[in-house]
């Protein structure tokens, strides 16, 4: 294989001449000795801060990413082993400990580098110098499905064939003989003149001692041993048997337990608590009020659970007077008004929308809703502090141990330093464990007594007091010259929020004003799986859908003919279609709908086959075809498209968080549905090599699925779905009647 | 004071008799495997057998279950060479993402399986619709079905051929 080809792999754009140069990942100092006593035993040789080998040959990849269940233990370990040649079945992973040596800088770098569509926690945390920025604000981020190709492109295949190199050199030394005539193989360095051997671990504290080389060169793909294939995820036999440990397992001695109740109303305030409400329970220590909640700790978590229950609490102020409805006509008059007056924010302009739109022959405009949605991860909210001897410990699930310890300190007057994280798997993250609040009322609780706590929320204050996925509405104008073409895009929405591009279309429509409005409510919004990708790609693909309408076309025909130059997008949108067989008849009461979205720098296209009967859709089977540059792992990729498209499903089907009198309406699964396995559709992933940069898995699966879903929706029936979720709409087709 | 049999180990445990299994198993036996995710029997991540038979043990209370056998993940693959049949299957189909609710959908296989070693994928459908799985894993978990059925088979037909 060439240069040429490992430049395209590797496509991050750093250094020059296929020699991949990452200064930042392997830094001089001693950052390793300090850290060692944290990560490794006396007897294991660590290397940077990424890597021990231990006596028995053991490779260990040091990860400082949450698992959650997109793999990434095992897809940030695969990329480590490959580089350094490692014996597969001798790997294994230990996450990180929550200190600023783990930091995202890689995260950083990665952006600085020039990659696309990083989200702005990040941008903001690297305006400066990006390492040293980062490692002050302590971000230790899971998220905006950037592990594999930020810690994993720049740390861990780095820090894999630099320590190689190392144990190849210590192998020379020991064998006395040229380095080039060693050959490295499952963690095995060979003389093959002289069939002399030596493990890794034999080499590795010798291999430790020198100093490893800044500048390794990575392999390129017709090396790749691992990289690429689907070993078995390295976390799924600890959850198959109940021995896999999260957040909510933690047990420590003489541990009691907190349950909680959040005032209902957003933003309102503990008023008075009548502690004799609940004076004749067993098994009660103590009531804490935290302000804007109330908790009681007792002896086990039921006693906590029956008591928090009984408690009268009189809660104050807020935003009462606020209701769903009063939300969309404050989004809609903010709308009408920043038009009116031409006082709106610009994401992205080309040509000249107006001018254009007053030419054209035809014109299509539509209005979308989408509502707030929970994050609904199966783990409730949960937290384990223990505050002894000037520290405070944390056992929890986050998708930040840094930012969480950072904030926690602060939530109770501590220093960073004095906070320790123990993170855990995580029982779903979905962006909803970014957020410390349920870690910060742990600490505050436990900082009033002497034993440790396990604060859970129960299902409905995990419902009632989320970061919920905003709410929108999104106005669309299109305009069609007198052949149909498409030559002009208007779209104006409320609230953007986060990755910046995520309104953006990868149609060559010449004229697009893209403009946004704010319109706050203080209903609290958080980072939620595919963030505004969720709602946008469900807008700007109903919407290009509704202008192959108005044109007569076929909607696959009509989008293809729009990415003519754009070459990636048109061969997923060609393979989703292909293995769809768009062009296949289906039966009676079926539709089919196709949608394309870049999100994470990954391009998804997903083709929904939908019987709607009796008003009832029905979602029978999906085709994705994912472009993420490179697969590294292509069953995980797979997985996360399933699991992407799933959590989606859920939110178009059936996902809404209502306000009334400024409370979240429902609270348990009954009133917060999600999808189950009578709903869950065949799904029928195909992946795209491109070798184009590498993108993200967790996320692009999701946006998608909602347009695909409701265009199939209007091709069954002819009804147009414009406001989520799917249930709210009437679907008793007019276009079957005479069939029924 | 409750006796309650958990795998097959006797626990007298000094509790509300009212408090919920859910709680007895994690808190006060340290079984960690069963999981709370609605306290409602809605998402089906607290599922044990009670005498074989699938129950949300969110909702039963512990006194409802002494005199009686409970079986939760740690103890399902009891008297067996390795891992339960299910238990395997979710690994040779990768079922699980976070993995949380798997405890509750693995105990809801094995008690389908127990009484039906081929199941549609209706008969799936509705013994299966009583736990959520928010990462959607429910394709794998069909097809997890199925392979177990099939190992679960061919162990009958062995011990057929033994006889």
């Amino acid at each position: 294989m060439n240069r040429l080809n490992r430049r395209t792999f590797i496509k991050t754009g750093i250094g020059a001449g296929g020699v991949v140069v990452f200064g930042a990942a392997i830094r001089r100092g001693d950052r390793a000795a300090s850290v060692k006593s944290l990560v490794a035993s006396d007897n294991e040789s660590l290397f940077d801060i990424w890597l021990k080998i231990s006596p028995d040959n053991t490779v260990t990849a040091i990860i400082p990413h949450s698992e959650m269940g997109q793999g990434v233990h095992t897809s940030l370990a695969m990329m480590l082993a490959d580089e350094l040649d490692a014996d597969w079945s001798s790997v294994t992973v230990q996450e990180a400990p929550a200190i600023s040596e783990y930091a995202n800088y890689a995260l950083a770098r990665g952006y600085t580098i020039g990659d696309t569509e990083f989200p702005a926690w990040l941008i903001d945390s690297v305006n400066g110098f990006y390492f040293q920025a980062t490692r002050m604000i302590g971000v230790q981020q899971t998220g905006g499905s950037l592990s594999v190709r930020t810690t994993g492109q720049i740390a861990m295949r780095t820090i894999g064939a630099a320590a190689r190199g190392v144990l190849l050199q210590a192998a020379a030394d020991e064998m006395q003989v040229p380095v080039e005539d060693l050959v490295a193989q499952n963690s095995v360095i060979t003389h093959p003149a002289t069939a002399r051997t030596a493990t890794y671990a034999q080499l590795a504290p010798a291999a430790a001692k020198k100093t490893i080389p800044d500048k390794p060169t990575l392999k390129d793909s017709s090396e790749l041993r691992v990289m690429g294939t689907s070993p078995q995820r390295l976390d799924v036999p600890a959850k198959v048997d109940g021995s896999a440990k999260y957040g909510i397992d933690a047990a420590l001695p003489n541990m009691k337990y907190a349950a909680i109740r959040g005032a209902p109303v957003i933003g309102a305030k503990v008023q008075s608590v009548d502690e004799s409400s609940i004076q004749d329970m067993p098994g009660i220590r103590k009531v804490i009020s935290l302000g804007d909640a109330v908790a009681v700790v007792a002896d086990g978590y039921w006693q906590a659970h029956q008591a928090i229950g009984r408690l009268e609490i009189e809660f104050s102020g807020g935003a009462n007077d606020r209701n769903q409805t009063g939300i969309f006509e404050q989004f809609s008059t903010d709308l009408d008004r920043s038009a009116a007056a031409n006082n709106v924010k610009i994401d992205f302009v080309a040509g000249n929308a107006s001018r254009a739109m007053a030419k054209a022959a035809t014109t299509v405009t539509a209005e979308y809703r989408v509502p707030f949605l929970a994050h609904a991860t199966m783990e409730p909210m949960n937290c384990t502090a223990w505050v002894h001897d000037g520290k405070c410990e944390l056992w929890l699930g986050t998708q930040d141990p840094l930012g969480f310890a950072r904030k926690t300190a602060r939530a109770i007057g501590f220093d960073s330093d004095d906070v320790i994280v123990h993170n855990q798997y995580l029982g779903g993250g979905f962006g909803r464990r970014s957020l410390s609040d349920y870690a910060e009322q742990a600490a505050q609780i436990a900082a009033q007594v002497h034993y440790p706590v396990k604060l859970i929320w129960s299902r409905e204050e995990d419902t009632r007091h989320d970061h919920y996925r905003q709410a929108c509405i999104s106005r669309f104008r299109g305009g069609l010259d007198g052949d149909g073409e498409a030559i002009a895009w208007h779209n104006h929405y409320v609230n953007k929020h986060d990755p910046w591009k995520a309104t953006r279309i990868p149609y060559a429509i010449g004229n697009q004003r893209i403009v946004h409005t704010v319109s706050r409510t203080p209903v609290p919004w958080g980072i939620w799986r595919s963030v505004d990708h969720s709602l946008h790609a469900f807008f700007t693909e109903s919407f290009i859908d509704e202008m192959a309408v108005a044109t007569g076309r076929d909607s696959y025909q009509y989008r293809r003919d729009l990415l003519a130059g754009a070459p990636r997008f048109t061969a997923v949108l060609d393979l989703a279609a292909r293995k769809a067989g768009w062009d296949e008849p289906l039966p009676k009461y079926f539709g089919r709908g196709i949608s394309i979205h870049k999100s994470f720098g990954t391009i998804v296209a997903q083709v929904a086959e939908v019987e709607v009967r009796d008003g009832n859709p029905r979602v029978h089977r999906v085709v994705c075809a994912v472009d993420a540059g490179f697969a590294i792992h292509p069953d995980g990729l797979i997985a996360q498209m399933e699991s992407g498209i799933a959590y989606g499903l859920t939110a178009a089907l059936h996902g809404e968080i209502s306000i009334r009198q400024g409370a979240v309406e429902q609270s348990n699964f009954h009133d917060y549905p999600m999808l189950r396995m009578n709903e869950a559709p065949a799904i029928e992933t195909f992946i795209i090599n491109s070798g184009e940069s590498l993108g993200g898995a967790g996320e692009p699966g999701t946006p998608p699925i909602a347009p695909a879903v409701t265009n199939a929706i209007f091709d069954a029936t002819g009804i147009r779905i414009r406001e989520l979720p799917i249930r709210k709409n009437n679907l008793r087709s007019e276009q079957h009647h005479d069939e029924l | 004071m409750l006796r309650l049999n958990i795998n097959g180990t006797l626990h007298d445990i000094d509790v509300d008799p009212e408090t919920p299994l859910l709680w007895v198993i994690r808190d006060y036996a340290g079984l960690t495997g069963t999981k709370y995710g609605c306290g409602m029997a809605l998402c089906g991540a607290c599922t044990v057998h009670l005498d074989g038979a699938p129950i949300r043990s969110c909702v039963t209370p512990a006194s409802a279950a002494v005199g009686r056998t409970i079986t939760t993940i740690e103890g399902i693959n009891k008297g067996r060479d390795g891992l339960h049949p299910v238990q395997q299957a979710w690994i040779d189909e990768q079922v699980p993402q976070c993995g949380y609710c798997q405890s509750g959908q693995i105990m809801s296989a094995a008690a389908l399986l127990e009484h039906n070693v081929a199941p549609t994928d209706t008969e799936i459908d509705t013994a299966m619709a009583g736990n959520i799985c928010s990462c959607g894993t429910y394709p794998r978990i069909r097809k997890g079905i199925k392979r177990a059925a099939l190992t679960i088979n061919a162990l009958a037909d062995d011990a057929v051929s033994d006889e």
